[in-house]
């Protein structure tokens, strides 16, 4: 049975500390052998959720299931069978990179070459140095080391690039795109765009706890000719600027105030718009300091939509 | 299609999990924590080179003082102090280690391997008993060079092993609740304020009736229990009832409290 069940199932997932809700009535699915990028700013739920499916919290409402198996009630069932990399170190301060790697590969059945795995990920010739002087970067290639060392079915990754350098980065997602060419299921959270953007199958993004968009990067980056201007001033922009542009513009064409001084311009980005928007800058007295134009990116799908979502 | 494992660096990814069996696990867990206890300087001076001093300086003191004993005083002092070593390796060694391996996320980590906590716990049981068989091994070894004639045969060997056990037992549970509840270094400075207390006031090396009229009070903790009844397998050859009942008590009221208030993160 567990066998035709999804990757990752959530449904109705409510978790609250005190009176902050984490996660708010979110439902989302992994497909097995994809890498799912769960997407969001700081703060927006992604870390308490990748928990939950972990085992670690107990779901206040709704439901989450992972390769059909309840992370609470089936634990010893289902951790063999994933790996989880967590933000943030998880070892002992005195313990040798390898020895690390070692320990954790002997707590499994089948665990890969530890020794392979190290130069892999570029951890060779750090095997002897004490965890806590491992750089950053080090540290978080040893906790990939050591989600994937016991070959589960599916790895939950949280943050996997966070202080790393981009040539570490590029390594990582290259070595990620193996995984899952084995048929391993991914599942990272991320607040890098262009993360999500190279590495993800399908992406959901998060904002305050709820899922406000899912898809493939190409699904969610389309929008017709949704292209984009986007504008940025010197000086804020006077009151009520976004509606008097909307104004001009005319209703195929989207505007969202990114912050104070920066707007996004989204619709069919053709010389008129581009000329109407010169104009409109003319007539507020606003000095444009820079007038990009550009594909929509998912950076620009997301601003718009937590754009949305700040104004209402 | 290249062949997995291969040295040109492309690794075989395939899925293939599960978890080793439980009591590799357990050896595994036991033989990493031992190793990082012994490693670790500090601990490694509570564990052996505090109790071989002590053994040292009260055999020295003991000729000089006069203290009332009622034997040698090698004879009297070693039982005690190989029970400052079980207290200091299973109360706090084990205290600090846990408080720091909460703080570090190494626990987190190890939650979500295929380690259960039942075996969590065995590997930290199976390193003290690992320490402590080092540990009695030195302390043994010094106190034999001095003289010691300890007491021998079946009352003996199984009174003292009851002893270590129970006391284990016990002050492993009262180190995990006070790890459990604080953070890791009020653990540090709570284990090792508790630890020095108990060692100059608790009867573990000086029999509870050096203690005059408190003798009455310390021979209820687990220290003077621990030490009382080490001194009764070794001086005279007997199992301490009392002591050892002391101490399982100790040991379930820990694990009861433990269980309660632990927190694993």
């Amino acid at each position: 049975m567990s066998d035709a069940a999804p990757a990752v199932a959530v449904d109705g997932l409510v978790m609250r500390y005190g009176d902050k809700v984490a996660v708010d009535e979110l439902s989302l699915t992994v497909d097995r052998g994809t890498i799912t990028a769960v997407l969001g700013p700081n703060g927006a739920g992604k870390t308490t959720t990748l928990e939950t499916c972990e085992g670690y919290r107990r779901p206040q409402r709704g439901s989450v299931r992972v390769l059909g198996l309840d992370p609470v009630a089936q634990r010893t069932e289902l951790l063999p069978r994933i790996g989880v990399m967590l933000q943030g170190s998880g070892a002992w301060s005195g313990v040798r990179a390898m020895e690390m790697l070692r320990h954790v590969a002997r707590l499994h059945a089948h665990p890969m070459d530890a020794d392979g795995l190290a130069d892999r990920l570029g951890l060779g010739e750090c095997g002897r140095t004490p965890y806590r002087r491992l750089s950053g970067g080090q540290q978080q290639r040893l906790g990939l080391a050591m989600a994937l060392v016991g070959r589960p079915e599916i790895v939950f990754v949280d943050e996997p690039t966070a202080g790393m350098d981009p040539q570490s980065r590029r390594t990582t997602w290259e070595l990620l795109g193996e995984v899952r060419a084995a048929g391993v299921t991914v599942v990272l959270t991320t607040h890098y765009m262009d993360e999500a953007e190279r590495l993800a199958d399908q992406i959901h993004i998060i904002d305050h706890g709820r899922l406000i968009a899912s898809g493939s990067p190409v699904q969610l980056t389309r929008g017709g000719t949704a292209a984009t201007i986007r504008l940025v001033v010197s000086r804020p922009f006077p009151p009520g600027a976004p509606d008097s542009l909307r104004l001009a513009l005319g209703d195929l064409i989207e505007v969202t105030l990114l912050d104070e001084v920066s707007l996004l311009v989204t619709g069919p980005a053709d010389a008129t718009t581009l000329a109407k928007v010169s104009g409109w800058c003319e007539e507020q007295g606003v000095l444009p300091e820079s007038l990009t134009l550009g594909q929509r990116t998912l950076e620009d799908v997301f601003l718009e939509l937590t754009g949305r979502e700040l104004q209402p | 299609m290249t062949t997995p494992g291969t040295s040109d660096g492309v690794t075989d990814w395939t899925p293939r999990p599960g978890g080793a069996p439980w009591l590799r696990q357990v050896a595994a867990q036991a033989s990493m924590e031992s190793r990082l206890m012994l490693r670790n300087g500090e601990q490694l001076l509570l564990a052996v080179v505090i109790p071989v001093i002590v053994l040292v300086g009260a055999v020295q003191g003991a000729d000089r003082v006069d203290l009332d004993l009622s034997g040698r005083a090698i004879d009297v002092f070693t039982p005690g102090v190989l029970a400052l070593a079980v207290m200091s390796t299973s109360f706090t060694s084990l205290a600090i280690a846990t408080g720091f391996e909460r703080r570090y996320g190494v626990i987190k980590r190890l939650g979500s391997s295929p380690l259960p906590r039942s075996g969590l716990l065995a590997g930290k049981v199976g390193a003290l008993v690992l320490v402590e068989a080092l540990q009695v091994v030195v302390i043994s070894a010094v106190a034999l060079g001095m003289g010691w004639d300890p007491a021998t045969g079946g009352g003996a060997l199984l009174g003292g092993l009851l002893a270590v056990l129970l006391g284990t037992a016990a002050f492993a549970a009262l180190g995990l609740l006070l790890a459990g509840a604080l953070r890791a270094e009020a653990t540090l400075a709570a284990a090792n304020l508790v630890y020095l207390l108990l060692m100059a006031g608790g009867a573990v090396v000086l029999p509870a009736s050096a203690y005059g009229s408190f003798g009455g009070v310390v021979e209820w903790l687990p220290s003077g229990a621990l030490g009382g009844a080490m001194r009764d397998a070794l001086v005279d050859g007997v199992v301490a009832p009392v002591a050892l009942l002391t101490l399982l008590g100790w040991a379930v009221v820990g694990t009861v409290l433990t269980a309660r208030t632990f927190k694993w993160e």
